[in-house]
């Protein structure tokens, strides 16, 4: 359903991608593993458009997405959580999951049934989003993408600066996303947790693949020399 | 003392209206318009270039200036809009020189353009009377009419300003383009075309503020700059980007004025502008800072 090939991308003179070919089945979830600096973010923001890439680079559901503009790509049904959540700051958190639905897809997302599976944002909905802990912002954020009812969910480095009971809390929702038929790529730096979550693992290194595989037959000596280059 | 502070508020009402334009825009774009003072100036000229023009088919009454000024308004959003998405857009980035520099050329063209079409001789807007009754409030005070309704207009472009960012789905757009153009583009947002809805809503604003300029007094092709300062002083006291800020700083900012003319006829303007930099040394933030939901 979405597929890269040979992509490549830059940041002015510096290239950061070379040549990453990635598959992507429905309803599977993988995760993308690799040091920073090894693309992973960059990755994800070519495929939502944040990054410029030539069309024929990424096609989704057969068609190029490759250079689309970021909303014209979620309106196809890619949706992204991106790195540190960047909520918007002046936007209470409903009217931050509220903007998530701006591109008016439809599907069985929506404002109670995200109340449901994170009770708290119902709780806090009035507040300032930028206000909540930083596991509750990453709710938020999950959530804000799942309203546009997508596709494929991007989850940029969820565990990013969170204790270790609030990843938990928020991997345990992934059941009740992927359940509902959704394809999910997620990006994370804890190789245990990309294990123990996702079907498939791809590691970058320097902006290449390094190493891809089902995750239960992967080695950790395996992902190790992947990951570190040693 | 009451008498002083009843006019201030009144001028404080027009002040509002020179700035609520420049609030709008900063707080969704960031983007300075120095040009503000003076595109007033060319809404108040084309508010007279249309009463000329309309004046032999329509009636010497109030009515006449009304119905101009309500022509210009959409003329001015389609103004502010095509301004925005052709021009200013180009503009806008990290470094907020472009713009500023973009602005002042304007201001500079829009300056010598009315010039050029109609002498620098000072012109107003004929309000069959209007700007000349008052209203008695008892205890020998009176208010004048039209400022009066300036005022109220003021506060009601103020109110509904608020009610537009902390009400609506285009107001949330607003106010997320305005926090992260990025991710707004990621919630599928076009945030070029929001930056014109901005501009346009702005400019009606801004073509509102030049007729009534032009209805209160005389205006002048060179009087933008002065209308720009009282503007970016309202804003500033105010706090950026907040609504009822720029209200709050405008009113200061008249009443301040009022008390210094009462003191003496010179010192109005300049103890406005000694209230605007005591605000911006004790609280450069202003009174009321960014709009929020």
């Amino acid at each position: 359903m979405l597929e890269t090939s040979g992509l490549t991308a830059h940041y002015g003179d510096a290239q950061a991608l070379f040549g990453i070919d990635f598959k992507l089945t429905q309803g599977e979830l993988v995760a993308i593993i690799g040091a920073n600096g090894a693309g992973k973010s960059t990755f994800l923001k070519s495929l939502t458009g944040l990054v410029k890439a030539k069309p024929e680079q990424i096609r989704f559901d057969g068609q190029p997405i490759g250079g689309l503009p970021p909303g014209e790509i979620v309106r196809r049904g890619l949706a992204l959580v991106p790195e540190g959540r960047r909520l918007f700051p002046s936007l209470s958190v409903e009217e931050n999951l509220q903007m998530g639905g701006f591109a008016r897809r439809s599907g069985p997302w929506s404002l109670p049934r995200l109340y449901k599976l994170f009770p708290i944002l119902h709780e806090k909905r009035k507040l300032p989003g930028t206000s909540l802990s930083g596991g509750q912002q990453q709710m938020v954020a999950i959530g804000r993408a799942l309203m546009s009812n997508p596709t494929v969910l991007l989850c940029d480095e969820l565990s990013l600066g969170l204790a270790p009971i609030v990843i938990k809390e928020i991997y345990d929702a992934m059941p009740a996303i992927t359940g509902e038929g959704m394809t999910v790529v997620i990006v994370e730096q804890d190789i245990s947790m990309a294990q123990r979550v996702s079907q498939r693992i791809y590691c970058f290194q320097e902006g290449r693949v390094s190493l891809q595989g089902a995750s239960t037959e992967l080695s950790r000596e395996q992902i190790s020399q992947a990951y570190f280059g040693v | 003392m009451i008498e002083t502070l009843l006019q201030g508020i009144l001028l404080g009402g027009l002040y509002c209206l020179f700035a609520l334009g420049q609030s709008l825009m900063f707080g969704v774009m960031r983007l300075t318009n120095t040009a503000q003072g003076d595109f007033i100036i060319l809404g108040a000229f084309a508010a007279i270039a249309g009463l000329s023009a309309l004046s032999p088919a329509m009636p010497a009454s109030l009515i006449t200036p009304l119905a101009v000024a309500a022509l210009l308004l959409p003329v001015a959003f389609g103004f502010g809009f095509g301004l925005q998405r052709y021009v200013l857009n180009g503009t806008l980035g990290k470094d907020p020189l472009p713009s500023l520099v973009v602005t002042f050329g304007l201001a500079i063209v829009i300056q010598n353009l009315l010039l050029e079409l109609f002498s620098a001789d000072p012109r107003s807007i004929d309000t069959h009377g209007l700007n000349t009754q008052s209203l008695s409030l008892g205890g020998g005070i009176a208010v004048g009419v039209l400022p009066l309704l300036i005022l109220a207009l003021a506060v009601g472009a103020t109110a509904g300003l608020q009610w537009l960012f902390g009400s609506t789905r285009l107001g949330r757009a607003f106010r997320a383009v305005s926090d992260d153009k990025e991710i707004a583009e990621l919630m599928g947002l076009d945030a070029k075309r929001l930056y014109a809805l901005a501009t346009g809503i702005a400019f009606v604003l801004i073509a509102l503020a030049g007729v009534l300029q032009g209805m209160r007094t005389t205006v002048s092709p060179a009087d933008g700059p002065l209308l720009l300062l009282f503007a970016f002083e309202a804003v500033i006291i105010g706090g950026m980007g907040s609504f009822w800020g720029t209200l709050a700083g405008a009113l200061l900012l008249g009443i301040t004025q009022q008390i210094g003319f009462r003191l003496d006829p010179g010192w109005g303007i300049w103890i406005g502008h000694i209230v605007f930099l005591v605000v911006l040394v004790v609280r450069p933030q202003g009174l009321f800072p960014k709009t929020k939901g």
